[in-house]
């Protein structure tokens, strides 16, 4: 194995630069080591001014999405042993405005997350006293797929939908709302579906199956935003076949 | 296009173009026969013509990919109760270079089926239907 393996990351001050420039850095080839490491030694050794967010480098905070060799990952969960012998890209995570290196503005999603309503909706608020709300470990397994989503956006990256059109509403965004209508605590079925049954909402997917791919918790929001289609489908048909005041 | 996932989607998109075809042209046959021998001869001596040819087998491979395809993606896609409450999603596994769910969601008399269980009996259904057609024609 080699000593070390050079990096290409992408640099980029908005005071200073009118684009966004590769620089080549060469770090060590630790076998234990991610590209997140390699990120941080340049920081420590080479250039503290280099920018980028991560937090709890175990795949869990979602902080440290970024393209890594075109692919948007977790760097903190890939290796840099599996790119030798290199040299990796590592560029800001697409489909985001660039505020600085490798850092992107999130905001849109920000934005769109809590449009979607993801949390438990009822009219009858049990307060604390009362106790708990009882659920069963099946009702649990219902959604617990779509709950491991850790907000980390390469989803959003990967989608090509997402890249053409930034007011779709997004993989993430979708896969929450399926996770709350699937809790048998929620009764906000109806709130959610009016946000997503829009083509901004669950019609501007075409079922790519990016998000998919590219998701490190394996939540699969495709089939999330599919299963919620058909759910939308049926309300339209409901909704057309039965008059209001008869449902 | 950038990525070959990408592209292989364009692919899968595009090949409903000549599924759209193939429905045409079996129905262009259709009416052939319907208006008798001379018509039918008429349809076969263009049907055989090299660029119908080609198209056509441009176009079954499109329809073999479409099915692919589509009997891959239901079990993703689709929640199909069958008598029995809506079992929970699991974890994905690795089939054929794919991240898919080891089981889908569809239930028969209390037990999960896995997804692979699903495809395999479209591809069943396809060739029972397609069993039955051919022994139409022929007969």
């Amino acid at each position: 194995m080699a000593d070390s393996i050079k990096m290409h990351v992408t640099r980029y001050d908005p005071e200073q630069d009118s684009a966004p420039t590769t620089i080549e850095y060469e770090v060590p080839l630790r076998k234990d080591w991610a590209i997140l490491d390699g990120l941080n030694y340049v920081k420590d050794h080479v250039d503290g001014s280099l920018s980028y967010r991560w937090s709890c480098r175990m795949g869990i905070c979602g902080s440290c999405g970024m393209n890594v060799d075109g692919e948007p990952k977790l760097t903190c969960a890939a290796f840099l042993t599996d790119y030798a012998p290199g040299p990796v890209r590592v560029e800001p995570l697409t489909n985001f405005p660039v505020v600085r290196d490798l850092v992107v503005d999130i905001e849109d999603f920000m934005e769109k997350l809590p449009r979607v309503k993801p949390w438990i909706i009822r009219d009858d608020d049990q307060s604390v006293i009362d106790g708990e709300y009882i659920q069963t470990p099946e009702e649990l397994d219902e959604y617990r797929q779509f709950s491991n989503c850790i907000n980390c956006m390469l989803c959003y990256a990967a989608c090509p939908i997402y890249g053409i059109d930034e007011t779709f509403i997004g993989p993430a965004a979708i896969a929450l709302a399926e996770r709350y209508d699937l809790d048998s605590r929620d009764r906000g079925q109806r709130e959610r579906l009016d946000v997503l049954i829009e083509r901004e909402g669950v019609w501007g997917c075409t079922f790519v199956g990016e998000c998919t791919r590219v998701c490190p918790k394996h939540v699969d929001p495709a089939g999330a935003i599919q299963r919620y289609k058909l759910k939308a489908a049926k309300e339209n048909v409901m909704a057309f076949l039965l008059p209001r005041g008869a449902r | 296009m950038k990525k070959r996932t990408y592209f292989v989607f364009v692919l899968r998109e595009l090949s409903s173009v000549f599924v759209g075809w193939s429905a045409v042209f079996l129905m262009v046959m259709l009416v052939a026969v319907g208006r008798g021998e001379a018509a039918y001869q008429r349809f076969l001596n263009w049907a055989s013509s090299p660029v119908v040819v080609i198209v056509n087998v441009v176009a079954l491979a499109f329809l073999v990919l479409h099915t692919v395809t589509w009997f891959a993606l239901t079990p993703q896609a689709m929640e199909i109760r069958l008598g029995g409450r809506r079992v929970p999603r699991v974890k994905m596994v690795n089939v054929a270079g794919r991240s898919v769910p080891a089981a889908t969601v569809v239930r028969v008399g209390g037990r999960r089926v896995p997804s692979g269980m699903v495809i395999a009996s479209q591809y069943a259904g396809l060739i029972v239907v397609s069993a039955f057609i051919v022994w139409l024609v022929l007969r």
